[in-house]
């Protein structure tokens, strides 16, 4: 049971260290096309993420090869059901990762053009599909009691469902401008920062809204009113949410970054500690529905797993805290110049 | 179509267009960073050049490998749920770890490696490739113990309707996964060996840049000269391997079809699955089967007629695989002998230098046949003797795996199309650091 409790709350943290760290990069994407006015305003932003976004979306990896390895009827269930809405988030991937590559390898306008566009799709299909899917499964998965799917793609865009879209939308694109403030100077910063403060806006209307919807659409709050001491994350969640702003106000940028990165774990966990213990509900019956306890893998695989996270999860956390404090700091139009060949 | 031979379609345009990229990436990794590592400790500017150049045909080659490895990830989920059901408790657990411990890594310096060139003293930024290609190689050990589970499960129990791990170290120690992984990984260099011999040679043949290019050949000569001998050797250690284990593979890729002692290797045959026979057999050795299998000319070699029949991997797809393999495994050596022998005269060996330059798709070839008869050969099981494709595959619409099968050859094709286009532009411009 506890091995299980753990395996639950390591899933929920993987998951919300991949939106929180590749949830910029998806922002950054999104807003590329209208923030970046030429040539050399977008390859700062493309730049700004360059170092960092491929080892960002390993958490991703991460996350999925942890459900396979601690909950594998929930992967097995859970992307073979969201199956066409998975394969759109993972072309997706693949336009971006292709197209940051791409981009620069031929000096033409049009090829820029072509390549952009995908950057953007790449970009931003991701941030709102995952949006959708949580959402969905906050909500409850048509599934069956063989865990057969009996909805179709379109079942998944329902009010609530794109609700969550917009929500992880918002999310990512205030988490992206906000790193574009950090990250970029002169026009291109202020643009970014008053992208910031307006999406933000959209954001905090998006989250009282999903608040609020998830008392009618969702069983999520049940944990919290069994115990109460609970109600402190979404506390806590609305504060990140409120200490945005205030440093955006304030005009320190990276304590709003910082904030915003904090609204995504928290929100992450917020559902994920509502939905406890399940990871995949059933909306047919909640006989049907995938548990930590009734869709784990053995214990000693538990066991064996726990032992490699807690070695290499926390190696991992900090040659990455490495390798962006070596690439903190401005991206300026010089960095461009000298890294002609190499970067984006 | 059904879900089943849609799933496997995809299945195998997903693998072995992943696998274009995969051996580059391993190869060429370890030889930028050899070179890299000259010009940290000689300051010889040739070989800032070098390492420039041909990081840049790495990156480019790395990002299409990278994307093409997320889906199949997933697809073991999408389109394999009840596999994944079934052996996740082992199988998982070796993907979780392979990115945990090793893709996390190379994903990781990379972006370091690329954007750090003024962040780096020159020898942190090369021991950065190192540590890259280290990664690489640790990505592949752990990926291949998974697929050498597949080949021969070993370390479980069945237990509560689905195969638990029993005994970790039995499944990391697995004999047929590092024979997989030091067959693929050797394959792999020698693959990176001939791209950047081929290109090198383009390039003398034009006689232009000689001096780069003329290092960057002989770099990759002594690398592809140690590596085909080493993959041919070990090729033969898997072949007795494969024998002991997967018997009905071996008999598969031999087209051999009755049981028997002193069992002839056909160089060349025509099987006829309906009627369990070869249609043509072109230069039978006898006792060569039995050598090859068990090391011993009059050893006994259980033919095709001996397995049930829907327990048969397809033998044409098996054997033409392993004749296309083996053929070119043995011209490699051979390739990189005579380059040996030329190794002082590159530029007044034109027509070696030609030969270098198409063969660049050899070893492609030979890599993705080698796949082809591991997991065509390994038919009809998904896992061998544990459990069947047919009960692996999701219960999800057919519709659904054809829009997807549609999607990836499209976008595959145009994105392979761009990426060799990028890599073949760049690998002609030559080096522009001069």
């Amino acid at each position: 049971m506890a091995l299980q409790t753990t395996w639950f709350l390591l899933w929920g943290l993987l998951w919300a260290v991949f939106f929180m760290t590749d949830g910029f990069d998806f922002g950054i994407g999104t807003l590329y096309p209208f923030l970046g006015k030429n040539n050399d305003e977008k390859r700062i932003m493309l730049n700004s993420m360059g170092p960092l976004w491929d080892g960002n979306e390993v958490w991703l990896i991460t996350a999925g090869g942890v459900t396979f390895a601690a909950f594998p009827k929930v992967y097995s269930v859970m992307f073979s059901s969201l199956y066409s809405a998975l394969m759109l988030i993972l072309f997706a991937l693949i336009l971006r990762g292709v197209s940051l590559e791409f981009r620069g390898k031929v000096s033409d306008a049009g090829w820029r053009t072509l390549w952009d566009t995908c950057i953007f799709i790449g970009s931003f299909l991701p941030a709102l599909l995952f949006g959708v899917a949580f959402a969905n499964i906050f909500q409850g998965i048509p599934i069956d009691e063989n865990g057969v799917y009996l909805g179709t793609l379109f079942t998944l865009l329902n009010p609530y469902g794109l609700l969550g879209g917009l929500l992880f939308l918002s999310l990512f694109l205030v988490h992206g401008a906000l790193w574009l403030a950090i990250k970029t100077e002169g026009e291109l910063h202020d643009r970014a920062v008053s992208a910031a403060n307006k999406i933000w806006f959209l954001l905090l209307i998006a989250a009282v809204v999903f608040l609020v919807a998830t008392k009618y659409k969702t069983a999520l709050y049940d944990n919290y009113i069994a115990n109460p001491i609970l109600f402190l994350l979404p506390v806590l969640n609305v504060l990140a949410l409120l200490g945005i702003k205030f440093y955006l106000t304030k005009k320190t940028y990276f304590k709003a970054w910082f904030a915003s990165a904090l609204t995504i774990v928290l929100c992450t966990f917020f559902g994920v500690i509502g939905l406890f213990p399940n990871l995949f509900p059933s909306s047919v019956s909640p006989e049907y529905s995938l548990s930590a306890y009734n869709a784990s893998s053995s214990p000693l695989t538990l066991k064996i797993m726990l032992v490699v996270t807690v070695i290499f999860i926390p190696v991992v956390i900090a040659y990455q805290v490495w390798a962006y404090n070596l690439f903190k700091g401005k991206v300026t139009k010089a960095d461009l110049a000298y890294e002609e060949d190499a970067a984006y | 179509m059904d879900v089943l031979l849609l799933s496997r379609l995809q299945f195998a345009a997903a693998t072995m267009f992943h696998f274009l990229f995969v051996p580059l990436t391993l190869g060429l990794s370890v030889l930028v960073a050899y070179m890299e590592t000259k010009y940290a400790r000689t300051g010889d500017e040739t070989y800032l050049s070098m390492t420039k150049f041909w990081g840049k045909l790495f990156l480019i080659n790395f990002a299409l490998g990278v994307v093409t490895g997320i889906t199949l990830e997933f697809q073991f989920g999408t389109n394999w749920s009840r596999y994944s059901a079934y052996v996740g408790d082992i199988f998982g657990s070796l993907l979780a770890i392979e990115a945990t411990a090793a893709f996390f890594l190379e994903s990781t310096l990379l972006g370091v490696w690329i954007f750090g060139w003024k962040k780096l003293s020159r020898k942190a930024h090369a021991a950065v490739m190192w540590i890259v290609a280290l990664a690489g190689t640790l990505s592949a050990v752990w990926i291949l113990i998974a697929n050498g589970w597949m080949q021969q499960p070993v370390g479980y129990v069945i237990r509560n309707g689905r195969a638990e791990l029993a005994d970790f170290f039995a499944v990391v120690f697995n004999p047929f996964a590092m024979l997989e992984f030091l067959h693929t990984v050797s394959a792999a260099y020698v693959l990176s060996a001939f791209f950047v011999i081929g290109i090198s040679a383009y390039h003398l043949l034009k006689k232009q840049h000689v001096e780069f290019f003329t290092r960057s050949f002989r770099i990759a000569l002594v690398f592809g000269l140690v590596f085909s001998i080493f993959a041919a050797v070990n090729g033969d250690m898997h072949g007795v391997h494969v024998t002991k284990v997967q018997p009905a593979k071996l008999a598969a890729m031999e087209a051999h079809w009755k049981t028997a002692a002193r069992a002839p290797l056909h160089l060349f045959a025509l099987p006829d699955e309906k009627n369990e026979k070869n249609l043509i057999e072109i230069g039978s050795i006898p006792g060569l089967l039995s050598f090859l299998g068990h090391h011993n000319f009059d050893a006994e070699v259980k033919g095709l007629k001996d397995f049930p029949k829907e327990e048969r991997p397809p033998v044409l797809l098996s054997f033409i695989a392993f004749r296309t393999m083996v053929g070119l495994g043995t011209l490699f050596p051979i390739l990189m002998l005579i380059g040996w022998y030329l190794r002082n005269r590159l530029t007044e060996s034109p027509v070696y230098l030609k030969t270098m330059l198409f063969a660049i798709p050899l070893p492609y070839i030979a890599i993705e046949m080698g796949w082809v008869l591991a997991e065509v050969g390994r038919q009809p099981w998904i896992v061998y003797g544990l459990m069947k494709t047919s009960d692996a595959v999701s219960p999800i619409a057919t519709s659904q795996v054809f829009v997807s099968l549609i999607a990836f050859i499209l976008v595959y094709g145009l994105l392979g199309a761009t990426g060799f286009y990028l890599i073949a532009k760049n690998a002609k411009k030559g080096p522009v650091h001069f």
